[in-house]
Protein backbone atom coordinates (compact mmCIF):
# COMPACT_ATOMS: atom_id res chain seq x y z
CA UNK A 1 0.00 0.00 0.00
CA UNK A 2 1.33 3.38 -0.95
CA UNK A 3 2.73 5.72 1.68
CA UNK A 4 0.53 8.85 1.84
CA UNK A 5 3.52 11.19 1.93
CA UNK A 6 4.90 9.61 -1.21
CA UNK A 7 1.51 9.81 -2.89
CA UNK A 8 1.34 13.50 -2.07
CA UNK A 9 4.74 14.14 -3.67
CA UNK A 10 3.81 12.07 -6.72
CA UNK A 11 0.54 13.94 -7.12
CA UNK A 12 2.33 17.28 -6.84
CA UNK A 13 4.75 16.20 -9.57
CA UNK A 14 2.00 15.15 -11.96
CA UNK A 15 0.10 18.36 -11.29
CA UNK A 16 3.28 20.33 -11.96
CA UNK A 17 3.87 18.51 -15.25
CA UNK A 18 0.30 19.17 -16.39
CA UNK A 19 0.62 22.81 -15.49
CA UNK A 20 4.07 23.58 -16.81
CA UNK A 21 3.79 21.60 -20.03
CA UNK A 22 0.14 22.10 -20.92
CA UNK A 23 -1.05 25.04 -18.83
CA UNK A 24 -3.62 22.73 -17.27
CA UNK A 25 -4.02 23.90 -13.72
CA UNK A 26 -5.17 21.26 -11.26
CA UNK A 27 -3.25 22.83 -8.39
CA UNK A 28 -6.39 23.87 -6.58
CA UNK A 29 -8.48 20.79 -7.15
CA UNK A 30 -9.53 19.04 -3.95
CA UNK A 31 -6.70 16.65 -3.30
CA UNK A 32 -8.43 13.63 -1.82
CA UNK A 33 -10.54 13.09 -4.91
CA UNK A 34 -7.71 13.98 -7.32
CA UNK A 35 -5.42 11.41 -5.68
CA UNK A 36 -8.14 8.78 -6.02
CA UNK A 37 -8.56 9.59 -9.70
CA UNK A 38 -4.84 9.42 -10.38
CA UNK A 39 -4.55 6.10 -8.58
CA UNK A 40 -7.51 4.81 -10.57
CA UNK A 41 -5.83 5.88 -13.79
CA UNK A 42 -2.60 4.17 -12.80
CA UNK A 43 -4.52 0.98 -12.16
CA UNK A 44 -6.43 1.22 -15.43
CA UNK A 45 -3.26 1.73 -17.42
CA UNK A 46 -1.54 -1.09 -15.50
CA UNK A 47 1.26 1.22 -14.32
CA UNK A 48 3.12 0.87 -11.04
CA UNK A 49 3.28 4.42 -9.77
CA UNK A 50 1.51 7.73 -10.16
CA UNK A 51 4.80 9.20 -11.35
CA UNK A 52 4.80 6.68 -14.22
CA UNK A 53 2.21 8.99 -15.75
CA UNK A 54 4.81 11.74 -16.12
CA UNK A 55 7.02 10.33 -18.90
CA UNK A 56 3.96 9.47 -20.95
CA UNK A 57 2.51 12.88 -20.28
CA UNK A 58 5.69 14.59 -21.44
CA UNK A 59 6.65 12.37 -24.35
CA UNK A 60 3.57 10.64 -25.72
CA UNK A 61 1.46 12.75 -28.09
CA UNK A 62 -2.19 12.82 -27.12
CA UNK A 63 -1.68 11.25 -23.73
CA UNK A 64 -2.57 14.49 -21.98
CA UNK A 65 -6.15 14.26 -23.26
CA UNK A 66 -6.47 10.71 -22.01
CA UNK A 67 -5.22 11.88 -18.68
CA UNK A 68 -7.56 14.82 -18.36
CA UNK A 69 -10.43 12.63 -19.47
CA UNK A 70 -9.43 10.16 -16.79
CA UNK A 71 -9.19 12.76 -14.05
CA UNK A 72 -12.31 14.78 -14.83
CA UNK A 73 -15.32 12.95 -13.51
CA UNK A 74 -18.38 13.13 -15.69
CA UNK A 75 -21.15 11.35 -13.92
CA UNK A 76 -24.47 12.92 -14.85
CA UNK A 77 -28.03 12.12 -15.95
CA UNK A 78 -31.05 13.75 -17.59
CA UNK A 79 -32.84 16.28 -15.39
CA UNK A 80 -30.47 15.56 -12.51
CA UNK A 81 -31.80 17.23 -9.37
CA UNK A 82 -35.10 18.20 -10.93
CA UNK A 83 -35.76 20.92 -8.34
CA UNK A 84 -33.02 22.92 -10.05
CA UNK A 85 -34.90 22.82 -13.35
CA UNK A 86 -38.20 23.58 -11.64
CA UNK A 87 -36.64 26.62 -9.96
CA UNK A 88 -35.20 27.82 -13.27
CA UNK A 89 -38.62 27.50 -14.84
CA UNK A 90 -40.14 29.50 -12.02
CA UNK A 91 -37.56 32.25 -11.58
CA UNK A 92 -35.61 32.49 -14.81
CA UNK A 93 -38.11 31.78 -17.57
CA UNK A 94 -40.23 34.88 -16.88
CA UNK A 95 -37.08 36.94 -17.36
CA UNK A 96 -36.08 35.05 -20.50
CA UNK A 97 -39.45 35.94 -21.99
CA UNK A 98 -38.47 39.61 -21.89
CA UNK A 99 -35.47 38.96 -24.19
CA UNK A 100 -35.78 38.55 -27.96
CA UNK A 101 -32.57 36.55 -27.84
CA UNK A 102 -30.50 35.20 -24.95
CA UNK A 103 -27.46 33.07 -24.12
CA UNK A 104 -27.20 30.18 -21.68
CA UNK A 105 -23.94 28.56 -20.64
CA UNK A 106 -23.54 25.04 -19.28
CA UNK A 107 -20.06 25.04 -17.73
CA UNK A 108 -18.90 21.49 -17.04
CA UNK A 109 -21.70 19.97 -19.12
CA UNK A 110 -20.08 16.50 -19.09
CA UNK A 111 -21.85 14.17 -21.54
CA UNK A 112 -24.59 16.72 -22.11
CA UNK A 113 -27.72 15.30 -20.50
CA UNK A 114 -28.16 18.56 -18.63
CA UNK A 115 -27.98 20.54 -21.87
CA UNK A 116 -30.69 18.53 -23.61
CA UNK A 117 -32.79 18.66 -20.47
CA UNK A 118 -32.62 22.44 -20.51
CA UNK A 119 -33.41 22.58 -24.22
CA UNK A 120 -36.50 20.46 -23.65
CA UNK A 121 -37.71 22.81 -20.94
CA UNK A 122 -37.09 25.80 -23.16
CA UNK A 123 -38.94 24.09 -26.00
CA UNK A 124 -41.94 23.38 -23.81
CA UNK A 125 -41.99 27.02 -22.73
CA UNK A 126 -41.74 28.19 -26.36
CA UNK A 127 -38.36 29.78 -25.69
CA UNK A 128 -35.92 27.49 -27.43
CA UNK A 129 -35.87 29.48 -30.69
CA UNK A 130 -34.55 32.51 -28.88
CA UNK A 131 -31.79 30.66 -27.12
CA UNK A 132 -28.12 30.32 -27.91
CA UNK A 133 -26.81 27.49 -25.75
CA UNK A 134 -23.11 27.06 -25.01
CA UNK A 135 -22.05 23.74 -23.53
CA UNK A 136 -18.45 23.47 -22.40
CA UNK A 137 -16.20 21.06 -20.55
CA UNK A 138 -12.51 20.22 -20.32
CA UNK A 139 -13.17 16.56 -20.97
CA UNK A 140 -13.05 15.96 -24.74
CA UNK A 141 -14.55 12.45 -24.51
CA UNK A 142 -17.51 13.77 -22.61
CA UNK A 143 -17.91 16.68 -25.03
CA UNK A 144 -17.94 14.29 -27.98
CA UNK A 145 -20.72 12.31 -26.34
CA UNK A 146 -22.58 15.52 -25.58
CA UNK A 147 -22.34 16.55 -29.23
CA UNK A 148 -23.67 13.17 -30.37
CA UNK A 149 -26.53 13.31 -27.91
CA UNK A 150 -26.82 9.53 -27.89
CA UNK A 151 -27.59 7.80 -24.60
CA UNK A 152 -28.76 4.39 -23.54
CA UNK A 153 -32.49 3.80 -23.64
CA UNK A 154 -32.31 2.90 -19.96
CA UNK A 155 -30.78 6.27 -19.09
CA UNK A 156 -33.66 8.00 -20.86
CA UNK A 157 -36.20 5.73 -19.16
CA UNK A 158 -34.65 6.49 -15.77
CA UNK A 159 -34.85 10.19 -16.59
CA UNK A 160 -38.65 10.17 -17.02
CA UNK A 161 -39.31 10.57 -13.31
CA UNK A 162 -36.94 13.50 -12.98
CA UNK A 163 -38.37 15.07 -16.12
CA UNK A 164 -41.84 15.04 -14.59
CA UNK A 165 -40.53 16.31 -11.26
CA UNK A 166 -38.91 19.18 -13.15
CA UNK A 167 -42.34 20.11 -14.49
CA UNK A 168 -42.16 18.38 -17.85
CA UNK A 169 -45.50 18.21 -19.62
CA UNK A 170 -44.97 15.27 -21.96
CA UNK A 171 -42.54 12.39 -21.92
CA UNK A 172 -38.79 12.43 -22.22
CA UNK A 173 -39.16 9.64 -24.78
CA UNK A 174 -41.02 12.08 -27.05
CA UNK A 175 -37.75 13.90 -27.64
CA UNK A 176 -35.58 10.97 -28.61
CA UNK A 177 -35.28 8.66 -31.57
CA UNK A 178 -34.87 5.10 -30.38
CA UNK A 179 -32.33 3.10 -32.31
CA UNK A 180 -31.04 -0.33 -31.30
CA UNK A 181 -31.12 0.13 -27.54
CA UNK A 182 -29.83 3.65 -27.69
CA UNK A 183 -31.68 6.92 -27.85
CA UNK A 184 -30.67 10.04 -29.73
CA UNK A 185 -32.07 13.43 -28.88
CA UNK A 186 -33.95 15.05 -31.75
CA UNK A 187 -31.98 17.33 -34.05
CA UNK A 188 -34.49 20.12 -33.55
CA UNK A 189 -33.32 20.41 -29.93
CA UNK A 190 -29.73 21.04 -30.89
CA UNK A 191 -30.07 23.72 -33.57
CA UNK A 192 -28.86 26.43 -31.21
CA UNK A 193 -26.29 24.44 -29.28
CA UNK A 194 -22.55 24.99 -29.48
CA UNK A 195 -20.21 22.49 -27.81
CA UNK A 196 -16.63 23.48 -27.11
CA UNK A 197 -13.74 22.86 -24.82
CA UNK A 198 -13.41 25.46 -22.09
CA UNK A 199 -11.54 25.31 -18.81
CA UNK A 200 -13.25 27.35 -16.09
CA UNK A 201 -9.96 27.52 -14.19
CA UNK A 202 -7.93 29.25 -16.87
CA UNK A 203 -10.10 30.30 -19.81
CA UNK A 204 -11.91 33.59 -20.01
CA UNK A 205 -15.41 34.89 -20.36
CA UNK A 206 -16.78 34.39 -23.88
CA UNK A 207 -20.20 35.97 -24.02
CA UNK A 208 -22.94 37.70 -22.09
CA UNK A 209 -25.04 35.02 -20.46
CA UNK A 210 -28.45 35.34 -18.89
CA UNK A 211 -28.02 32.01 -17.16
CA UNK A 212 -24.96 29.97 -16.24
CA UNK A 213 -25.39 26.41 -15.05
CA UNK A 214 -22.34 24.98 -13.36
CA UNK A 215 -23.40 21.98 -11.36
CA UNK A 216 -21.24 19.46 -9.54
CA UNK A 217 -18.04 21.04 -10.76
CA UNK A 218 -17.19 23.40 -7.87
CA UNK A 219 -17.13 20.52 -5.37
CA UNK A 220 -13.92 19.37 -7.05
CA UNK A 221 -12.24 22.69 -6.26
CA UNK A 222 -10.68 24.21 -3.17
CA UNK A 223 -12.39 27.27 -1.74
CA UNK A 224 -10.07 29.82 -3.39
CA UNK A 225 -10.70 28.33 -6.79
CA UNK A 226 -14.45 28.13 -6.17
CA UNK A 227 -14.28 31.80 -5.41
CA UNK A 228 -12.44 32.65 -8.60
CA UNK A 229 -14.75 30.57 -10.76
CA UNK A 230 -17.87 32.14 -9.29
CA UNK A 231 -16.26 35.48 -10.05
CA UNK A 232 -15.73 34.35 -13.66
CA UNK A 233 -19.42 33.56 -13.87
CA UNK A 234 -20.29 36.95 -12.44
CA UNK A 235 -18.20 38.63 -15.11
CA UNK A 236 -19.82 36.57 -17.84
CA UNK A 237 -23.36 37.43 -16.83
CA UNK A 238 -25.70 40.00 -18.29
CA UNK A 239 -27.17 42.50 -15.83
CA UNK A 240 -29.07 40.59 -13.12
CA UNK A 241 -28.18 37.26 -14.67
CA UNK A 242 -28.62 33.88 -12.97
CA UNK A 243 -26.31 31.09 -11.79
CA UNK A 244 -27.42 27.55 -10.98
CA UNK A 245 -25.08 25.39 -8.88
CA UNK A 246 -25.19 21.71 -7.97
CA UNK A 247 -27.34 20.38 -5.13
CA UNK A 248 -24.40 20.30 -2.70
CA UNK A 249 -22.74 23.53 -3.80
CA UNK A 250 -23.34 26.98 -2.46
CA UNK A 251 -22.09 30.54 -2.51
CA UNK A 252 -22.62 30.97 1.22
CA UNK A 253 -18.95 30.73 2.16
CA UNK A 254 -17.55 32.47 -0.90
CA UNK A 255 -16.47 36.11 -0.99
CA UNK A 256 -17.56 36.30 -4.62
CA UNK A 257 -20.98 35.13 -3.45
CA UNK A 258 -21.67 38.63 -2.14
CA UNK A 259 -22.32 39.62 -5.78
CA UNK A 260 -25.36 37.34 -5.74
CA UNK A 261 -28.65 36.87 -3.99
CA UNK A 262 -30.01 33.41 -3.36
CA UNK A 263 -33.38 32.85 -5.05
CA UNK A 264 -33.92 29.27 -3.97
CA UNK A 265 -31.74 27.79 -1.26
CA UNK A 266 -32.72 24.21 -1.94
CA UNK A 267 -32.35 24.45 -5.71
CA UNK A 268 -29.10 26.47 -5.37
CA UNK A 269 -30.28 29.15 -7.76
CA UNK A 270 -28.60 32.56 -7.54
CA UNK A 271 -29.04 35.93 -9.20
CA UNK A 272 -26.50 38.72 -9.65
CA UNK A 273 -27.44 41.82 -7.66
CA UNK B 1 -8.52 12.50 23.90
CA UNK B 2 -6.93 9.52 22.15
CA UNK B 3 -8.52 10.20 18.79
CA UNK B 4 -9.09 13.20 16.57
CA UNK B 5 -11.91 11.54 14.64
CA UNK B 6 -14.14 8.50 14.47
CA UNK B 7 -15.40 7.02 11.21
CA UNK B 8 -18.29 4.59 11.10
CA UNK B 9 -19.52 2.58 8.13
CA UNK B 10 -22.44 0.25 7.83
CA UNK B 11 -25.13 -0.93 5.52
CA UNK B 12 -27.94 -3.43 5.74
CA UNK B 13 -28.97 -3.78 9.39
CA UNK B 14 -26.80 -0.94 10.65
CA UNK B 15 -29.57 1.57 11.18
CA UNK B 16 -30.71 0.01 14.47
CA UNK B 17 -27.13 -0.41 15.65
CA UNK B 18 -26.49 3.27 15.00
CA UNK B 19 -29.72 4.32 16.72
CA UNK B 20 -28.60 2.57 19.90
CA UNK B 21 -25.07 3.81 19.55
CA UNK B 22 -25.94 7.48 19.15
CA UNK B 23 -28.43 7.27 21.99
CA UNK B 24 -25.68 6.02 24.32
CA UNK B 25 -22.51 7.86 23.29
CA UNK B 26 -21.39 10.78 25.49
CA UNK B 27 -22.53 14.21 24.32
CA UNK B 28 -19.30 16.00 25.15
CA UNK B 29 -15.54 15.49 24.91
CA UNK B 30 -16.02 13.51 21.74
CA UNK B 31 -14.12 13.96 18.49
CA UNK B 32 -16.12 14.47 15.28
CA UNK B 33 -17.82 11.30 14.06
CA UNK B 34 -18.18 10.71 10.31
CA UNK B 35 -20.77 8.22 9.19
CA UNK B 36 -21.35 6.50 5.86
CA UNK B 37 -24.38 4.30 5.50
CA UNK B 38 -25.79 3.33 2.15
CA UNK B 39 -28.73 5.68 2.00
CA UNK B 40 -30.59 6.66 -1.14
CA UNK B 41 -30.34 10.09 -2.69
CA UNK B 42 -32.59 12.80 -1.34
CA UNK B 43 -33.14 10.92 1.92
CA UNK B 44 -30.25 12.44 3.85
CA UNK B 45 -32.19 15.10 5.69
CA UNK B 46 -34.82 12.56 6.75
CA UNK B 47 -32.11 10.41 8.30
CA UNK B 48 -30.52 13.38 10.03
CA UNK B 49 -33.84 14.48 11.51
CA UNK B 50 -34.65 10.96 12.56
CA UNK B 51 -31.35 10.41 14.37
CA UNK B 52 -31.48 13.80 16.03
CA UNK B 53 -35.01 13.49 17.33
CA UNK B 54 -34.77 9.85 18.33
CA UNK B 55 -31.22 9.77 19.72
CA UNK B 56 -30.68 13.35 20.79
CA UNK B 57 -27.38 13.45 18.96
CA UNK B 58 -26.07 16.45 17.05
CA UNK B 59 -26.02 15.12 13.54
CA UNK B 60 -25.62 17.22 10.43
CA UNK B 61 -25.34 16.38 6.78
CA UNK B 62 -21.79 16.63 5.45
CA UNK B 63 -21.25 19.77 3.40
CA UNK B 64 -18.50 20.38 0.90
CA UNK B 65 -15.36 22.01 2.41
CA UNK B 66 -16.81 21.93 5.91
CA UNK B 67 -14.45 22.12 8.89
CA UNK B 68 -15.51 19.38 11.31
CA UNK B 69 -16.05 20.05 15.02
CA UNK B 70 -16.09 17.78 18.04
CA UNK B 71 -19.29 16.48 19.66
CA UNK B 72 -20.97 16.33 16.29
CA UNK B 73 -21.95 13.55 13.95
CA UNK B 74 -21.52 14.07 10.20
CA UNK B 75 -23.60 11.99 7.83
CA UNK B 76 -22.48 11.49 4.23
CA UNK B 77 -25.28 12.53 1.86
CA UNK B 78 -26.87 9.95 -0.42
CA UNK B 79 -25.75 10.22 -4.04
CA UNK B 80 -22.32 11.70 -3.26
CA UNK B 81 -19.05 10.43 -1.88
CA UNK B 82 -17.66 12.14 1.20
CA UNK B 83 -13.91 12.50 1.66
CA UNK B 84 -11.54 13.94 4.22
CA UNK B 85 -8.74 16.15 2.98
CA UNK B 86 -5.27 16.19 4.50
CA UNK B 87 -6.12 19.47 6.22
CA UNK B 88 -9.09 17.61 7.75
CA UNK B 89 -11.76 19.45 5.90
CA UNK B 90 -14.57 17.49 4.33
CA UNK B 91 -15.25 17.42 0.64
CA UNK B 92 -17.87 15.82 -1.54
CA UNK B 93 -17.51 14.24 -4.93
CA UNK B 94 -19.91 13.15 -7.61
CA UNK B 95 -17.71 10.30 -8.89
CA UNK B 96 -19.05 6.95 -10.02
CA UNK B 97 -20.34 4.61 -7.32
CA UNK B 98 -17.62 2.55 -5.63
CA UNK B 99 -18.56 -1.03 -4.68
CA UNK B 100 -21.97 -0.12 -6.16
CA UNK B 101 -22.34 2.43 -3.39
CA UNK B 102 -22.56 6.19 -3.31
CA UNK B 103 -21.61 7.23 -0.70
CA UNK B 104 -19.01 4.52 -0.37
CA UNK B 105 -17.47 3.57 2.96
CA UNK B 106 -14.12 2.84 1.32
CA UNK B 107 -13.92 6.33 -0.15
CA UNK B 108 -14.45 7.98 3.23
CA UNK B 109 -12.27 5.52 5.15
CA UNK B 110 -9.31 5.57 2.77
CA UNK B 111 -9.21 9.36 2.78
CA UNK B 112 -9.69 9.52 6.56
CA UNK B 113 -6.81 7.09 7.03
CA UNK B 114 -4.51 9.56 5.31
CA UNK B 115 -5.96 12.62 7.04
CA UNK B 116 -5.86 11.21 10.59
CA UNK B 117 -3.28 8.43 10.64
CA UNK B 118 -3.04 6.89 14.12
CA UNK B 119 -5.46 9.48 15.53
CA UNK B 120 -8.38 7.70 13.87
CA UNK B 121 -10.86 5.25 15.34
CA UNK B 122 -12.81 3.27 12.73
CA UNK B 123 -15.92 1.16 13.14
CA UNK B 124 -17.35 -1.21 10.53
CA UNK B 125 -20.82 -2.60 11.14
CA UNK B 126 -23.23 -5.06 9.60
CA UNK B 127 -23.84 -4.91 5.87
CA UNK B 128 -24.49 -6.98 2.79
CA UNK B 129 -21.57 -5.81 0.67
CA UNK B 130 -17.81 -5.72 1.03
CA UNK B 131 -17.66 -1.92 0.97
CA UNK B 132 -15.47 -0.69 3.82
CA UNK B 133 -13.06 -3.62 3.95
CA UNK B 134 -10.36 -1.92 1.86
CA UNK B 135 -10.84 1.24 3.87
CA UNK B 136 -10.39 -0.63 7.14
CA UNK B 137 -7.21 -2.19 5.79
CA UNK B 138 -5.86 1.23 4.88
CA UNK B 139 -6.74 2.63 8.31
CA UNK B 140 -5.10 -0.34 9.98
CA UNK B 141 -1.96 0.05 7.86
CA UNK B 142 -1.67 3.74 8.72
CA UNK B 143 -1.92 3.17 12.45
CA UNK B 144 -5.58 3.80 13.14
CA UNK B 145 -7.59 1.74 15.63
CA UNK B 146 -10.19 -0.62 14.19
CA UNK B 147 -13.43 -2.00 15.56
CA UNK B 148 -15.43 -4.55 13.60
CA UNK B 149 -18.89 -5.74 14.54
CA UNK B 150 -18.80 -9.41 15.43
CA UNK B 151 -20.30 -11.05 12.30
CA UNK B 152 -22.24 -13.51 14.46
CA UNK B 153 -24.21 -10.52 15.79
CA UNK B 154 -24.68 -8.89 12.38
CA UNK B 155 -27.94 -8.92 10.47
CA UNK B 156 -25.74 -9.16 7.36
CA UNK B 157 -22.32 -10.61 8.10
CA UNK B 158 -20.85 -9.98 4.62
CA UNK B 159 -19.40 -6.57 5.45
CA UNK B 160 -17.66 -7.40 8.73
CA UNK B 161 -16.46 -10.70 7.30
CA UNK B 162 -14.92 -8.95 4.29
CA UNK B 163 -12.96 -6.74 6.68
CA UNK B 164 -11.91 -9.69 8.81
CA UNK B 165 -10.53 -11.33 5.69
CA UNK B 166 -8.12 -8.41 5.33
CA UNK B 167 -7.24 -7.37 8.86
CA UNK B 168 -7.18 -8.48 12.45
CA UNK B 169 -9.18 -5.67 14.03
CA UNK B 170 -8.16 -4.22 17.38
CA UNK B 171 -11.64 -4.95 18.71
CA UNK B 172 -14.37 -7.32 17.61
CA UNK B 173 -17.56 -6.35 19.40
CA UNK B 174 -21.27 -6.98 19.66
CA UNK B 175 -23.58 -3.97 19.18
CA UNK B 176 -24.58 -3.82 22.86
CA UNK B 177 -21.03 -3.05 23.99
CA UNK B 178 -20.11 -0.83 21.07
CA UNK B 179 -20.92 2.48 22.77
CA UNK B 180 -18.92 1.53 25.88
CA UNK B 181 -16.00 0.36 23.79
CA UNK B 182 -15.88 3.62 21.86
CA UNK B 183 -16.28 5.74 24.99
CA UNK B 184 -13.46 3.92 26.76
CA UNK B 185 -11.16 4.11 23.78
CA UNK B 186 -11.81 7.82 23.33
CA UNK B 187 -11.20 8.58 26.99
CA UNK B 188 -8.11 6.40 27.09
CA UNK B 189 -9.54 3.91 29.59
CA UNK B 190 -9.03 0.19 29.03
CA UNK B 191 -12.02 -0.77 26.88
CA UNK B 192 -14.50 -3.25 28.27
CA UNK B 193 -15.50 -4.53 24.83
CA UNK B 194 -14.34 -8.01 23.96
CA UNK B 195 -10.75 -7.81 22.89
CA UNK B 196 -9.47 -9.50 19.82
CA UNK B 197 -6.10 -11.19 19.75
CA UNK B 198 -3.45 -9.61 21.92
CA UNK B 199 -5.07 -6.09 21.78
C1 LIG C 1 -19.75 15.54 -12.17
S1 LIG C 1 -19.70 16.29 -13.74
C2 LIG C 1 -21.11 17.33 -13.70
C3 LIG C 1 -21.97 17.22 -14.93
C4 LIG C 1 -23.28 17.98 -14.88
N1 LIG C 1 -23.08 19.42 -14.81
C5 LIG C 1 -24.12 17.50 -13.71
O1 LIG C 1 -24.27 18.23 -12.73
O2 LIG C 1 -24.66 16.40 -13.77
C6 LIG C 1 -18.33 17.41 -13.60
C7 LIG C 1 -17.82 17.92 -14.94
O3 LIG C 1 -16.94 19.03 -14.71
C8 LIG C 1 -15.93 18.97 -15.69
N2 LIG C 1 -14.80 19.79 -15.25
C9 LIG C 1 -13.89 19.52 -14.29
N3 LIG C 1 -12.99 20.51 -14.21
C10 LIG C 1 -13.34 21.42 -15.16
C11 LIG C 1 -12.78 22.66 -15.56
N4 LIG C 1 -11.67 23.14 -15.01
N5 LIG C 1 -13.40 23.34 -16.56
C12 LIG C 1 -14.51 22.85 -17.14
N6 LIG C 1 -15.09 21.68 -16.80
C13 LIG C 1 -14.49 20.97 -15.82
C14 LIG C 1 -15.63 17.48 -15.78
O4 LIG C 1 -14.96 17.16 -16.97
C15 LIG C 1 -17.03 16.88 -15.70
O5 LIG C 1 -17.57 16.69 -16.97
Amino acid sequence: MIDPDVLKIETDLVVTALHQRYGLDFRQYSRASLERRLQGLVEKLALDHVTDLIPRLLHEPGFVDRMVNGIAVNVTEPFRDPECFAAIREHVFPVLRTYPYFKIWHAGCASGEEVYSMAIMLREAGLLDRAQIYATDINTDALARARDGIYTSEAIARGEKNYLAAGGTGQLADYVLQQYGSARFANSLRDNMVFSQHNVVSDEVFGEMVLVLCRNVLIYFERDLQNRVVDLFHRSLAHRGFVALGAKESMTHLASGSDFECLDRHARLYRAV
Amino acid sequence: MQFDAIVIGGSHGSFDVLMNLFASLPRSDMPPIFVVIHIPRDSTQDFVTHFNTRCGCRMVEIEDKQVPEGDRVYLAPGGYHALLERDRRLSLSSDEPVNHAQPSIDVLFESAAVAYGNRLLAVLLTGASSDGAAGMARIDALGGTTIVQDPTTARSPVMPKAALALIRPDHLVAPDVLADTIRDLVSGAQPRGMMHGDG
